[in-house]
């Protein structure tokens, strides 16, 4: 797939992969060998009929294509780009023992980026919804998947958003050059054909409790709630100005649009070296809207080495051929501040590589006296986060484990309370956009059974 | 879209809005904030509930840099984008005895809903409330008249007595009137002067904090602040603390993150700071 250029792009926050021409889409659709029992659809958390809707593209049946994609997948426009297709579908492509898989991927795009541009929405999708009303907290991935699942089975479903715009993580985590926000804003328009009502600005757990939704008619409730407050390292100076969570960075940039400040009101303060702490997509995309908000210089910095890094290769290509440069086996101990407490420079200590620790990745160890301060004057921590703590604690009789996850049934999404089910980042596993909506759509097949069998 | 029933200056400045916004405003307890945004291009902005009945909630800010500034100019029928809320912890009421409420500047607006509730719950409500001058004094008539006690503090002494709000609370403290608690919410410095009066003779002192916040829901960690030796969100840890525990000069420290942007956007806008 053709993508901008690394020189223009970082200029930019213009999408960096451009997709496919029909041209190139028909001919990689062409490579398919249409296997009779294909692994590709077994590895897609939706289950998405794969080798039908290649076989559509190679025949030009484009509108059949999107068709199929959407029997499972409400989402396609998002799922073709962020995706981690290559530990999923394309991971299981046959052809990869001959080298080169499909890219299922970037079809899937293709599809979702054809429907966009050929076919006028709120058409034949719209549906009349009559069944029992439903609630779903949360407009990310799993929430969306759950919603979508659910009114086309006729459920009259409300998704209460807490932000003022619907998508979660989609709107305010991945940025506008990964995953262009009219994308998102297009395919929650296509839930809302299908009958979803979207309601922003609506805290569940404050606006109103989980009771009071029950008690408003709601005969089942999904959590969506996703992600909360960050994680920090809790080293000295971590309260210093030009400190950020990934979150608040990213929030900044893509939610409120600060790289379009002043025309935008709402600012961001980027230092001319930043050092990115953590090796997932989150700490990749921190770094590369650091540099398109003008940074000089941006480090990534992660304590164990390139092998261990749990972000997309994809993802940490296109930061390396953006230039930012990758401080490995480094562990920050101090961030370091100047008279007006803003960041002037972060304390770190070289680490090596011991024994395998409990995720069997090898523990890395600091090596004595290798500590060495680094010249940055921005400092972003995308090491995690912990659960959105509002609902929970308006919600006390809800079950919580590890880390503060709501504790599920792993078939069905059900929580210890009747008729709530829960997914996405708000439970423990399912922490990329693809697994979120896996368990929306097994929490939506859930409810459906449940609401069968309650007499309303 | 939240629809603007008044808008109107009180003191230079300093402006009080209110807004048909049913869902928070039948939700919202004193001591609770909202977070707003004008329109598309619009930040998001916390501002503390002033006053609320079942349908309509009112809000005091001061002009201080774009987005409030924005706010004077929004008329009577017009619109603001996204009102939500209510966030944050509210005040903890209840039986405590003789409170001590002070407010300074445009927190004297917040303190209001905080002291009537306090007097409601069956305290005795001893206020104190500073203003650089007179004409910044706000509230002063709806406070008098649910205080038991009530003192006026201005820098120039144009308006009670010249000073401090600090001066008086040590006087209080000093003279030995009991005060089972002391709820301040103002600018950093006065809450941090006001907790270290109190520091000795340990009577518990509750501040609410003005952090800089995104969006207000527990995500971002903008408004994280160290209380007790700890990292606490403000957001959805308070926005009230304990006075002897939260570190101020960070707090004022980190209000000043965005100073410069902010005085960059104001002046290619024209507008005075």
């Amino acid at each position: 797939m053709k993508k901008q250029s690394p020189k223009d792009r970082i200029k930019n926050f213009n999408e960096v992969a451009l997709g496919m021409s029909e041209e190139e889409a028909v001919k990689e659709a062409s490579r398919c060998l249409f296997c009779k029992e294909p692994k590709c659809s077994t590895k897609c958390p939706v289950e998405i009929d794969i080798p039908r809707f290649i076989e559509a593209i190679k025949n030009k049946k484009f509108d059949e294509a999107i068709k199929v994609i959407k029997e499972k997948n409400n989402l396609p426009g998002v799922c073709g780009r962020v995706c981690p297709q290559e530990d999923q579908c394309e991971g299981a492509c046959i052809l990869n023992a001959k080298g080169k898989p499909i890219n299922i991927g970037a079809l899937e795009r293709f599809a979702a980026d054809w429907e966009l541009r050929h076919v006028s929405r709120t058409t034949n999708d719209e549906r009349r919804t009559t069944k029992q009303r439903i609630a779903v907290i949360g407009s990310g991935p799993a929430g969306l998947t759950c919603a979508g699942d659910l009114a086309r089975l006729g459920y009259r479903v409300t998704v209460f958003e807490a932000l003022h715009t619907a998508g979660g993580v989609l709107v305010y985590g991945i940025p506008e050059f990964r995953l262009p926000k009219e994308i998102v804003k297009k395919e929650v328009d296509y839930l809302r054909s299908l009958g979803v009502e979207v309601k922003e600005n609506f805290i569940v757990g404050k606006t109103s409790t989980l009771k009071e939704l029950f008690a408003q008619g709601y005969k089942a409730v999904f959590v969506g709630t996703g992600a909360g407050l960050p994680s920090f390292m809790k080293i000295p100076g971590e309260n210093l100005n030009r400190v950020y969570s990934s979150n608040e960075l990213l929030t900044r940039a893509n939610l409120m649009k600060a790289y379009l400040f002043p025309d935008f009101d709402t600012p961001v303060n980027i230092g001319k070296k930043v050092a990115v702490i953590g090796g997932g997509n989150t700490a990749m995309d921190s770094a590369r809207v650091a540099l398109r908000l003008g940074a000089e210089k941006v480090y990534i910095v992660y304590r164990r080495s390139e092998k261990e890094m749990p972000a997309r290769k994809e993802e940490v290509e296109n930061a390396k051929e953006e230039g930012i440069e990758f401080h490995m086996l480094t562990l920050p101990k101090k961030i370091l501040g100047d008279d007006k407490n803003f960041v002037k420079s972060m304390e770190c200590i070289k680490m090596e590589l011991g024994e395998p620790d409990a995720s069997g990745r090898r523990r890395p160890v600091p090596i004595q006296g290798s500590e060495f301060i680094m010249d940055v004057d921005t400092v972003v921590v995308a090491i995690g986060q912990s659960p959105n703590p509002v609902f929970l604690k308006a919600t006390p009789e809800l079950k919580l484990g590890k880390w503060d996850k709501i504790v599920v049934d792993s078939e069905t999404q059900a929580t210890n309370l009747k008729g709530v089910y829960a997914g996405g980042d708000a439970t423990l596993g399912d922490d990329t956009v693809i697994a979120a909506m896996g368990s929306g759509k097994r929490a939506a097949k859930a409810i459906t059974l449940h609401l069968s069998n309650v007499r309303v | 879209m939240f629809k603007i029933l008044s808008n109107e200056k009180i003191a230079p400045r300093i402006f009080r809005m209110e807004i048909e916004a049913g869902l928070v405003a039948k939700k919202a307890k004193a001591g609770q904030f909202l977070m707003l945004r004008i329109d598309e291009k619009g930040e998001r902005i916390p501002l503390t509930v002033a006053g609320n009945d079942d349908k309509n909630i009112t809000i005091v800010y001061q002009t201080v840099g774009v987005t409030t500034h924005r706010l004077t100019e929004k008329k009577q029928g017009e619109y603001l984008l996204d009102v939500v809320g209510p966030l944050g912890h509210a005040t903890e009421l209840g039986q405590i005895g003789t409170v001590c409420c002070i407010g300074g500047g445009v927190g004297i607006a917040e303190l209001y809903p905080v002291a009537k509730a306090y007097k409601d719950s069956g305290n005795k409500v001893i206020t104190i409330i500073g203003a650089r001058d007179k004409e910044l004094v706000i509230y002063k008539d709806e406070l008098k008249k649910i205080s038991d006690e009530f003192f006026v503090t201005t820098d120039d002494g144009s308006d009670g007595e010249k000073g401090f709000v600090s001066n008086v609370l040590k006087r209080l403290i000093e003279a030995g009137q009991k005060i089972d608690l002391v709820y301040a919410v103002g600018p950093g410095i006065m809450m941090k002067v006001i907790s270290e009066v109190t520091r000795p003779s340990k009577i518990k002192t509750i501040v609410s904090l003005n952090t800089v916040l995104v969006d207000g829901t527990g995500m971002c960690g903008s408004c994280r602040i160290e209380v007790g030796g700890e990292t606490k969100f403000a957001c959805v840890d308070g926005p009230e603390f304990d006075g002897h525990k939260v570190n101020f000069d960070e707090l004022m420290a980190r209000q000043g993150f965005f100073k410069e942007q902010e005085a960059h956007a104001c002046k290619i806008r024209g507008i005075s700071q």
